[in-house]
């Protein structure tokens, strides 16, 4: 971590600093798993709920998404260069279709590359630690739809999303994590 | 020696009192009844003060001839003492034990004459010393009769008997000390009775004035030392334990209130502050003048230092604790107290206070026209930054314009921020994402609901009647109270009862309570948003209280005509006893060098000086408004949380849900209640400039107890919404207040004449007369020439047409911008749509729409053949117009018609795209080969 701000892309993610800093957080998460040798690419993956507990995926209410969505087998379980993908995407730096394309895998609870009504629920369930009453989020997730959804399927499809985060102001602002 | 000292008989009679006074001060300043003696004799200080000062002068020729040297010494003392009491005694002090060595050294006393008489003795001569400069006083009164007014004399005489019964009173008292002193001094050492003899022997000293004021110093200098040395010693005295500690304590109470008139020890600094103080407030810091000081009538209920320097706090203090037994009686206190309110009546607070020299100090500031200046400023200020305000808050509505397609959408994927870490962070942050969305569910739900227009509308009509009833009713109630009070003033004040004498405030701030909650129970009958019925709610409060203002005001302005008339007889009065003084004067002396009459500044007959007066007013409004607030706030929301929090252990039913319930934060309450506590500041801050300073301190007292109310006592809004928002609304009504209560202030600017005696403005015809004044003056005549062309009607009536068109242009320009603005929008909504549309074919969810489709060329998926296909449709275009000699509309019209009847099967097409490119044809025109059969498909499209 320290003082200096982590900038870095998705295709510059060699350079050498950024990267032994993320290899030593992801080394402290489990360092009985990860070796401090990386020079011939071990196979290790840490396992969801270690990475969840990080402090700056900690308060997340979508903690557990993100770190399933940037897994390759769904599970949860990340590799080192699954680790650094996902603090890169989630970097300042990364362009925003990218983000917005792992926005959607985090909001996709179901993984059926659409958005549907429970998808939303969850979210906002999760946004809300389910304050809201049934009918209100009910309300909600149909006004939703009703909103961004342009091909009148009932359900987001990326392209909806897509459409819809783009022109949102504080989508940038919001979805990044420095390290 | 003789002769001089008979000469200087006054003024050490003078320095006497002066003596007196202020050891009186000293000893009574703990004392209740001390404290209004004290603030009695201050003005009267005034009167000794000069008088003394002009016979000095009179004297000093006279004395020049027998002069010594050390008189000269003595004399410049005396001219300090006024000044600087507690140094010069502390020099006096020192030199006093030079004089017990060598007590005949200056020869002044005869303090060496050793005398065993007791002190009853040195009581009996001192009085019988005072009753001879009393009597010599009175000769040197008549010698110097010609020069005072009767009126004058007889109030000296008034003084200089006040004066001597203080004395006594001074004098009984410090007996009593000796005696009680001489008790335990008996048994004790001879040194110290020799000390006590000779200090008597030197106050005793008979028909020697000098000394005996020297004397008096003296003894009180030695008791105070007597005192000190006897607690020192007091431990190795053989006397029961009891007196011991009685005497003990006596001796330090009385060190402890004498010290400080001798200025040593750490009473002193103190005493300085509270002279310095007296002389400050009593108004010395530019002259003492009349204004600035408690008239003679007034003197006893004038003031007490406390209240100087807690204005409100201690009236509130007061009035809190006869609040709590019974409200309105207390609020009956305050009313009165303020009424009495003798000294701050004539404080640095109101505009009474100030002189009317046109300039004042080494920097040659110029007070009046200052005045007029700043308050005009504070108003022109105020008026700019409501303006700014509100244009920078319409700026930022304006942003929010195209958030309407996302809503929710934006609020569901981009309302929680990554970054936060900390759990306190993301506590808040779900709270607030939870309130964002329950006020978009209530935006939302309001938007949904209009089953019943017409019940609606009905029930929305009828609150707004009953409100204007209810207005109505309380305007009329308000009327008919004031014309009661008219009525109630002109009889005897003492044969009314507590109610009729407040009756208006009490009704007011009835009204005030009551209102409100009945206007919000009708609003419920109209079922608007709360943010929209928080506005109506506004607005309907507003007017209550506007009403009850200006009810308000109109009685003011009859009570400031009433003072006019009153203050144009005094005034007369007053000219006509000055003339009567020159006249005088001049014909007794036969000079015309008349000098003005000397007449103690408390005596001074005055006017009522209306504008003090309507400070007062107001005074009195913000006072009881803090105290109202706070009450409210301490019952209304402490008590009753405080209630239903621990009640609801022992209760039949469940207080926290039920009814009592906590209360909720009234918004709209709070801001009108700001918003109108401005609005009293800026009217009252003209009459009474230290409104502004108590204003400031009222602000932030009550910002921080009612956030301390808001948190602990309160529960937030049932429904929720964004109160800011509205924020416009409420600059819209503090700027409607900023102008209502500009009006009544340059109204009495510009049309009543100030009090003649009293403001910076007495003297001059009209308030701006001071401009005018500086202008004529002080200003380079070129100057004042510009003035009056452009005060000049000619160049006005321009001046106004060019704003009024002014504004007619930016009106229309910006209305101009707006619909630019609306239409943009519009195109976008258009856009997005279109989009949409394009989708939906696309996904072929419409079957007719795919069918018509299939026979046209795929425009939509790849527009480059489309340009190719073009330009045969034009050719057909030209091989059916060559027939004509121009292409003309009429012609184009019919060769239309012809095609649309030929292509009849494809009359509608979906207009999903821009009419085409219509750039295509005049660079094909050239080629001419027709190609009928898809022409005729297409014919109608690039005309659409």
């Amino acid at each position: 971590m320290g003082n200096k701000q982590t900038i870095f892309t998705d295709e510059q993610l060699d350079a050498y600093q950024v990267r032994r800093r993320l290899h030593s957080r992801y080394h402290e998460l489990a360092p009985h798993l990860v070796p401090m040798d990386y020079t011939n690419e071990p196979d290790c993956k840490l396992p969801l709920a270690l990475i969840v507990d990080m402090p700056e995926l900690k308060e997340n209410p979508f903690r557990n998404r993100i770190v399933e969505s940037f897994s390759e087998d769904g599970m949860g379980n990340l590799s080192f260069n699954e680790f650094v993908d996902m603090f890169s995407v989630l970097s300042e730096m990364a362009p925003r279709e990218l983000k917005a394309i792992y926005a959607f895998k985090i909001y996709d609870f179901n993984v059926d590359n659409y958005l549907c009504k429970e998808d939303l629920e969850k979210t906002l369930n999760r946004l809300t630690k389910e304050e809201l009453t049934p009918e209100e989020v009910e309300l909600v997730c149909e006004k939703t739809i009703e909103e961004a959804d342009l091909d009148g399927d009932n359900k987001l499809s990326y392209a909806d999303f897509e459409n819809m985060i783009s022109r949102a102001p504080d989508f940038l602002s919001t979805f990044h994590i420095r390290i | 020696m003789q002769l001089y000292l008979s000469l200087n008989a006054f003024k050490d009679a003078h320095i006497c009192v002066f003596i007196c006074i202020y050891i009186l001060i000293v000893s009574h300043e703990c004392k209740p009844y001390g404290i209004t003696l004290s603030t009695k004799i201050q003005p009267m200080l005034f009167a000794e003060e000069a008088r003394r000062r002009s016979r000095n002068r009179r004297s000093k020729s006279q004395r020049k001839a027998k002069q010594v040297s050390e008189d000269e010494d003595e004399e410049e003392d005396e001219e300090e003492e006024e000044d600087e009491p507690p140094r010069r005694r502390g020099r006096r002090k020192t030199t006093k034990t030079d004089e017990d060595e060598t007590p005949q050294r200056r020869g002044r006393g005869k303090r060496t004459k050793p005398q065993d008489s007791d002190e009853d003795d040195e009581g009996d001569k001192q009085r019988a010393a005072r009753k001879g400069s009393k009597a010599s006083k009175k000769k040197a009164a008549k010698e110097t009769s010609d020069e005072e007014s009767e009126e004058e004399r007889v109030s000296r005489k008034k003084a200089g008997r006040a004066v001597s019964k203080k004395e006594k009173e001074e004098q009984n008292k410090e007996q009593k000390g000796n005696v009680k002193g001489k008790d335990g001094e008996n048994k004790d050492k001879k040194k110290k009775k020799k000390m006590s003899s000779s200090s008597s022997s030197s106050s005793s000293s008979d028909s020697d004035e000098e000394s005996l004021s020297e004397g008096e110093i003296a003894a009180l200098k030695e008791q105070v030392e007597e005192k000190k040395k006897l607690i020192a010693t007091l431990r190795n005295k053989p006397w029961r334990m009891k007196k011991r500690l009685s005497l003990l304590k006596e001796a330090q109470d009385f060190v402890e209130k004498f010290e400080g008139a001798l200025g040593k020890g750490k009473g002193r600094r103190l005493y300085a502050f509270k002279v310095m103080m007296t002389k400050v407030l009593m108004g010395l810091p530019y002259g003492s003048i009349p204004r600035k000081t408690v008239p003679r009538d007034e003197e006893d209920t004038a003031m007490d230092f406390s209240v100087l320097f807690d204005f409100g706090v201690m009236i509130f203090a007061l009035s809190l604790n006869t609040e709590f037994l019974t409200c309105s009686c207390g609020i009956a206190r305050v009313t009165e107290i303020t009424e009495e309110r003798g000294y701050c009546k004539y404080s640095i607070l109101f505009y009474g206070y100030y002189n009317n020299d046109r300039t004042i100090g080494v920097l040659q500031y110029r007070l009046p026209l200052s005045y007029l200046l700043t308050s005009v400023g504070v108003f022109g200020y105020s008026l700019l930054v409501v303006i700014r305000t509100m244009a920078r808050n319409a700026n930022e509505g304006g942003d929010g314009g195209d958030e309407g397609e996302f809503i929710f959408s934006w609020k569901m994927f981009t309302s929680w921020d990554y970054l936060i870490g900390n759990p306190e962070t993301a506590d808040n942050k779900y709270a607030s994402i939870t309130t964002s969305f329950k006020e978009s569910i209530v935006d939302e739900q309001e938007n949904q609901k209009d089953e019943n227009i017409h019940l609606r509308r009905f029930l929305r009509v009828f609150a707004n009647f009953l409100i204007l009833c209810s207005l109505g009713g309380s305007g009329y109630l308000i009327y008919f109270v004031v014309k009661r009070s008219q009525e109630f003033a002109k009889m005897d004040p003492k044969t009314l009862t507590w109610f009729e004498n407040n009756e208006v405030e009490f009704v007011m701030s009835l009204l005030g309570l009551v209102c409100p909650p009945l206007f919000e129970t009708i609003a419920e009958l109209e079922d608007y948003h709360p943010r929209i019925a928080l506005k109506w709610q506004l607005g309907r409060i507003f007017a209550l209280f506007l009403g009850n203002l200006y009810t308000f005001l109109f009685a003011l302005f009859d009570e400031v005509t009433a003072k006019l008339e009153t203050e144009k007889s005094i005034k007369n009065a007053t000219e006509w006893a000055l003339h009567q003084y020159y006249a005088n004067y001049s014909s007794f002396y036969n000079t015309t060098d008349v000098p003005p009459p000397k007449v103690a500044p408390a005596d001074v007959i005055r006017g009522p000086c209306w504008e003090t007066g309507v400070g007062r007013e107001f005074v009195k409004l913000i006072v009881s408004d803090v105290q109202v607030t706070y009450l409210t706030i301490l019952v209304g929301d402490f008590a009753r949380a405080f209630i239903v929090r621990f009640l609801n252990y022992c209760w039949c039913w469940d207080l926290e849900a039920g009814f009592p319930s906590y209360g909720e934060f009234d918004i709209s309450g709070n801001v009108l209640g700001l918003v109108f506590n401005q609005g009293m500041i800026w009217m009252g801050a003209f009459y009474a400039p230290g409104l502004v300073g108590m204003n400031v301190l009222r602000l932030l007292t009550s910002m921080y107890y009612q956030s301390w109310a808001v948190m602990a006592c309160n529960v937030p809004h049932e429904r929720v919404f964004k109160a800011s928002r509205s924020n416009n609304f409420y600059m819209g009504l503090l700027l409607l207040v900023l102008f209502l209560s500009l009006l009544p202030v340059v109204y009495s600017m510009m049309t009543l004449a100030p009090s003649f005696d009293c403001g910076p403005f007495s003297g001059q015809e009209k308030m701006y007369d001071v401009v005018i004044e500086t202008i004529d003056q002080d200003l380079p005549a070129f100057i004042g020439n510009i003035f009056i062309y452009a005060s000049n009607p000619g160049l006005i009536m321009p001046a106004i047409l060019l704003m009024i068109l002014a504004i007619y242009y930016l009106n229309t320009v910006s209305k101009a911008y707006q619909q630019a603005n609306t239409d943009l929008k519009k195109k976008m909504q258009m856009a997005r749509e279109d989009e949409k549309n394009r989708r939906n074919n696309k996904d072929s969810t419409n079957q007719v729409m795919k069918d018509l489709e299939d026979l046209m060329p795929d425009k939509s998926l790849a527009p480059p053949p489309a340009e190719e296909e073009k330009p045969p449709e034009v050719v057909i275009d030209k091989s059916v117009k060559p027939t004509k000699t121009k292409p003309g509309t009429a012609g184009k019209g019919v060769n239309v018609q012809k095609e649309v009847s030929l292509a009849a099967p494809n009359p509608r097409r979906p207009v999903t795209h821009a009419p085409g490119p219509r750039g295509g044809p005049p660079g094909n025109t050239r080629s001419p080969q027709p190609q009928p059969g898809k022409g005729r498909g297409q014919g109608a499209a690039p005309r659409r």
